[in-house]
């Protein structure tokens, strides 16, 4: 059972490390420019689909990678120049709105391209097979690759945003825009270049993710509203607030599925506890948030509105 | 007084002359296609009060339009086919649902409301993913449409849309009159001030929680519609793009009008089908537009209307 649990812990804390990568740029873009992006799980769908693509012309997992990266940062970049910096200044809504609308064109677009079939991407040699944890139990190598390149890329993270003078910039513009434009600082640059590191970030993650997982058109979706509730958990614009809300909702989501029932059926009769783990399960991330909301309501590193 | 009572008569109108151009043409799937554009109506209107009157922007509308659904196939199971019964009941458990999950989230504002209304939204869908009971993922078909005095006149398809549309016409008329009474002047008021109400002496939040739960309501009782017209349920109904369309319904019309949401409903569902019928990738052509409207056309379609209207007078 202890071993069952540290297994289902590593899980967890591998899905939240995916799920920070892709928070991260969706709370700098919340943060900074005050912008919804709907169309931020598309980009860890196309980080998924380039990666399939690429991996496949190369035929190096490597070399795909490297290329989804680079395509991922462009999409970001030309997403932002073509349609983003329109909409900085109107109201949330309309945000939305077109984030919806983009989101829409994108994965029908990546459907158009690639089909609706689910498609695999092979794992590297190097990371393929697996290691001893503890006792009998063995750990997949790619997964903890995952959790080692997600810590160091959010390691990175802190270092450019506490460390450096874009960061510096960063931070003052998330708490006060008009005032960095004023003292000279080209703040239409800055949100390009926040916007398309966001993007790559998110692509990243599905690439990471795509030998694992299938890649479908589906798993934007899903990977969004998770990605939301982990904002919103940690506090819109924290990048800090990000990283403890996704290991969180990574942890609850996958420890909840497995022990859900487990531990239900130390209260009532195992048939009840099977359906009734089912059916709770899922939700636990949402009563989570909602629980997190009521009692800190701008999240647990937000600063009060 | 302003356009928009006139504008939704005339929609109301056209929509009622639907039935006989189609027997006039020979095509009853118009009939069906109006039947549903009437029932997104409802569901945008009931949007509308908490969206345009009281700037709640719910991005999990579609929870009720779900749970209407179901509260069709849970009755039937159990032996009610009333359609009356059948809207309380749906009424009922969308009430329930919004005066918990609508206290939870009036505490938040912006951004966060969007996002904790969609988590509820999320939520409801996920339960009823694993409601094996009711086929789970995939839904399940009901035997037959409601029935009205124990008759089933309904499994008419004409009969069936004036059924709708006597609903719609009744939401529009309740709504329109509730906007324009005290409550909706309240509701209003905190849209444009909240310390001002307060100052004044409301208490905002009661106006807020007043407004969600009645605005789910009227959504459930579109969702007693929906299930009926598909003759089937489904957790597909709830899912978070089906909010998402429900927002689009309502920028495209225009928000606060009333009249606005109902046109927003009838392009957006005509276009969908449209759209469906000349291409499998019609999304992509729906979103191109929805984006095009949005970055030229702010106000939405009636704003696009009103201003070719007006000409050069403003």
């Amino acid at each position: 059972m202890a071993n069952l649990f540290l297994l289902q812990l590593l899980n967890g804390a591998q899905f939240g490390i995916l799920l920070f990568l892709v928070a991260a740029g969706l709370t700098l873009v919340f943060g900074i420019m005050d912008f919804i992006n709907l169309a931020h799980g598309v980009l860890y769908m196309l980080g998924a689909y380039l990666m399939a693509m690429f991996a496949l012309e190369t035929g190096s997992f490597w070399l795909g990678l490297l290329l989804a990266l680079a395509t991922t940062l462009v999409v970001g970049l030309v997403l932002e120049w073509l349609v983003f910096r329109r909409l900085y200044d109107r109201p949330h809504l309309d945000q939305v709105l077109a984030t919806f609308a983009l989101m829409l064109i994108l994965s029908e677009g990546v459907k158009i391209l690639w089909g609706s079939a689910p498609l695999n991407v092979a794992m590297p040699e190097l990371l393929s097979g697996s290691i001893p944890l503890a006792g009998p139990l063995r750990y997949p190598v790619y997964r903890i690759a995952i959790i080692v390149a997600g810590l160091a890329t959010a390691a990175g993270l802190w270092w450019l945003i506490a460390r450096t003078r874009a960061g510096m910039l960063l931070r003052a513009g998330a708490s006060n825009r008009p005032m960095v434009a004023a003292l000279g600082t080209d703040i239409s640059r800055l949100f390009l270049l926040v916007f398309a590191l966001g993007a790559m970030l998110a692509g990243f993650a599905g690439a990471l993710v795509s030998p694992v997982l299938s890649v479908d058109p589906g798993m934007g979706d899903s990977i969004l509203i998770l990605t939301f509730v982990v904002i919103v958990i940690g506090g819109v614009g924290s990048v800090k607030g990000a990283f403890a809300g996704a290991l969180l909702v990574g942890i609850v989501d996958t420890v909840g599925r497995i022990f859900g029932p487990i531990w239900l059926k130390l209260v009532m009769d195992p048939a009840a506890a099977t359906q009734a783990g089912r059916v709770l399960a899922p939700m636990l991330v949402y009563l989570l948030m909602a629980a997190v909301l009521s009692w800190r309501p701008n999240g647990l590193f937000g600063r009060p509105s | 007084m302003s356009a928009a009572p006139k504008a939704a008569i005339a929609l109301l109108i056209l929509l009622a002359l639907v039935p006989p151009a189609a027997a006039a043409i020979g095509d009853p799937f118009l009939t069906v296609i109006a039947t549903r554009m009437a029932v997104f109506a409802i569901a945008a209107l009931s949007l509308d009060l908490i969206l345009g009157y009281g700037a709640l922007v719910s991005f999990g509308h579609a929870a009720y339009l779900g749970l209407g659904a179901y509260a069709v196939a849970v009755c039937a199971r159990h032996g009610i086919t009333d359609l009356f019964l059948q809207m309380g009941a749906a009424a009922l458990a969308a009430a329930l649902f919004a005066a918990v999950s609508g206290a939870v989230s009036l505490r938040t504002r912006g951004i966060y409301f969007i996002m904790i209304t969609l988590a509820f939204g999320q939520m409801a869908y996920f339960f009823f993913v694993s409601l094996s009971a009711y086929g789970g993922d995939d839904g399940t078909a009901l035997a037959a449409r409601s029935t009205l005095f124990g008759r089933a006149w309904l499994e008419n398809d004409t009969a069936f849309f004036y059924m709708v549309l006597a609903c719609l016409a009744l939401a529009y008329g309740g709504l329109d009159r509730l906007v324009h009474a005290r409550f909706g002047r309240v509701l209003t008021g905190t849209r444009e001030s909240e310390l001002r109400m307060r100052a004044i002496g409301y208490r905002p939040f009661r106006y807020r929680l007043a407004a969600y739960v009645l605005s789910g309501m009227i959504c459930a009782v579109a969702g007693v519609l929906l299930a009926n017209q598909t003759e089937y349920v489904s957790p597909a109904y709830m899912a978070w793009t089906r909010s998402g369309e429900l927002i689009v319904m309502l920028l495209l019309g225009g928000v606060g009008t009333l009249a606005g949401a109902m046109a927003g409903a009838l392009v957006t569902v005509g276009l969908e089908e449209l759209l469906a019928g000349w291409s499998e990738h019609w999304r992509l052509c729906f979103g191109l537009i929805l984006l095009a409207v949005v970055l030229w056309s702010p106000a939405g379609l009636t704003g696009l209307l009103r201003r070719l209207l007006a000409g050069g007078r403003r």
